[in-house]
């Protein structure tokens, strides 16, 4: 008698150690392969696009806290910059370094949390991420000193930043990109060559090139593939111009060359951050901003380099206080874009890995 | 910098290739007649110069009378962009040709403007509400929508 055999349903989510969030996944396997996987979003939606055009510019930051909340620093710039970018106001030159200062610390701070949660999901239980959290507190004790905040900082405003970093601030950062160099390398030799995460990770949910590109996906995902884009060279905003960095890219496109971009990426970081810090100028951090803001009627697109990718704010305005439209370009959620046919053919093991490589964070998936 | 093209030369290239397909155009942006959206969508990625390869977003804004998509098209090879836009005047079914068979990003961004604005796109091929559920009732990002 013939073995019969059917293909069944699992879900993954929403409420699960590996999906990072409220994410679901619905998968259908053929034994431990995956033939086909629908995504479904929306647990986290509060609506933040209509919420914000019931309220002012300035009231609309603390929404942008709320998207990546691993990363609410670079949330607040991009949208700064567009509301700069739509109104036509002038950043001083002291306040663009702090943002620098602030966004490329963020940018560390979310990288590590990218791939302690991706060694989590391949099986490392809680050890490399643990360490990173150990580093990232760190920057968080940094955060606090200037904004009394940890999570949603609400430091970057409209024409500025809110306030001036204190006395302490600079030693505490000097001390902080000194030692950091050899965490990274602590890091290094505990996961770099590592057998089992070369075998869990190399060759595995490769994304080429032009698909990459045709996905719409950005950052750390886009440059895995082998696509120089970075905003911060492609199209500068802010004071980066005036810094030496590379853009680090992989070659093939896999789990792992998503994990080195970050790795890199850090490190690049720590040279922007130290030339900043050398750079920064006296002056003032605010530039003059009506109380209450009105934008010439239009429209302007700012976009910045986030950690996870080209982070962007389409603004509408018809002349009143408040915006007529406002949309984020997310990049978690372009990043899923390839999900399912990266995910189309390999096992569910392998899924988790793949899913954890594309680094999302469900605040801006659902906004 | 990227390069913002010039509308004007967009326009004299579509104008060339799908005659009567511009409505009207400003500095980097295009807007063109609905029923063009593909045909112009495979034309601006496709044409050797232009080569308008990543879609960067794909957005809606309610202007009360008509809807407005827009398409931020970015080459990633020349540096270059520009905004396509097209106007839907009609209310009751707003409806355009889906461009995820050119870009592929335009899948999840497609599904949310069908989900907040009721915009539906003709050959989408999972066209279905991405973040609110199955049965929700009216279009959020719609300005006639009342809680």
């Amino acid at each position: 008698m013939a073995l019969k055999t059917e293909t069944f349903l699992v879900n993954a989510g929403p409420q699960h150690p590996s999906t990072h969030g409220v994410f679901r996944m619905r998968f259908i396997l053929d034994g431990e392969v995956i033939q086909d996987v629908e995504p479904v979003f929306g647990y986290l939606h509060r609506g933040i696009e209509k919420l914000s055009e019931g309220l002012t510019y300035s009231q609309d930051m603390v929404f942008t806290d709320r998207l990546d909340y691993l990363a609410s620093m670079t949330n607040n710039q991009a949208y700064a910059v567009a509301v700069e970018k739509l109104a036509g106001i002038q950043v001083p030159e002291r306040a663009e370094y702090l943002r620098v200062i602030m966004a490329e610390l963020m940018r560390i701070s979310s990288h590590l949390m990218g791939v302690g949660f991706l060694t989590n999901d391949i099986g490392a239980f809680l050890t490399p991420l643990l360490y990173m959290y150990r580093e990232r507190e760190k920057i968080l004790d940094l955060f606090d000193m200037v904004c009394g905040q940890r999570l949603t900082y609400n430091y970057m405003r409209i024409g500025g930043v809110s306030q001036d970093i204190p006395e302490e601030f600079m030693p505490a950062l000097k001390k902080f990109i000194d030692t950091l160099p050899k965490f990274i390398e602590e890091y290094e030799q505990l996961l770099k060559t590592n057998e089992i995460l070369l075998i869990r990770t190399k060759n595995v949910g490769i994304l080429t090139k032009e698909a990459a590109i045709n996905y719409s996906t950005a950052g750390p995902v886009l440059r895995a593939s082998g696509v120089k884009w970075d905003i911060r060279k492609a199209d500068p905003y802010s004071v980066y111009s005036r810094f030496n960095f590379e853009i680090p890219t992989g070659t093939k496109g896999d789990v792992y060359d998503r994990y080195r971009v970050k790795i890199e990426e850090i490190n690049q970081s720590i040279e922007i951050i130290k030339q900043a810090m050398a750079q920064l100028p006296q002056g003032d951090i605010m530039a003059k901003v009506p109380r209450v803001l009105r934008p010439p009627k239009g429209e302007a697109y700012g976009h910045i380099e986030g950690p996870k990718g080209e982070l962007g704010f389409y603004l509408v305005s018809d002349g009143a206080t408040n915006p007529y439209r406002l949309h984020i370009r997310p990049p978690s959620l372009l990043n899923l874009s390839p999900l399912r046919e990266l995910v189309i053919g390999v096992k569910i093991a392998d899924a988790m890995a793949i899913f954890g490589s594309i680094d999302i964070c469900m605040g801006e998936v659902d906004r | 910098m990227t390069v913002e093209l010039l509308a004007t030369e967009i326009v004299s290239k579509l104008e060339a290739a799908l005659p009567g397909s511009t409505v009207e155009s400003s500095g980097y942006t295009v807007v063109i007649k609905d029923e063009f959206v593909l045909k112009a969508a495979n034309f601006l990625k496709n044409t050797a110069g232009l080569d308008l390869n990543y879609l960067n977003y794909l957005t809606a804004t309610d202007y009360t009378t008509y809807f407005e998509l827009v398409y931020d098209l970015v080459s990633l090879e020349h540096n270059h962009k520009m905004i396509l836009k097209t106007r839907l005047t009609n209310r009751e079914k707003p409806e355009v040709a889906s461009v995820v068979s050119i870009w592929k990003g335009a899948d999840f961004q497609e599904r949310e403007i069908y989900d907040l604005f009721g915009i539906s796109f003709t050959g989408h091929p999972n066209l279905k509400r991405i973040f609110l559920w199955e049965g929700f009732q009216g279009y959020p990002l719609r300005k006639d929508f009342k809680q």
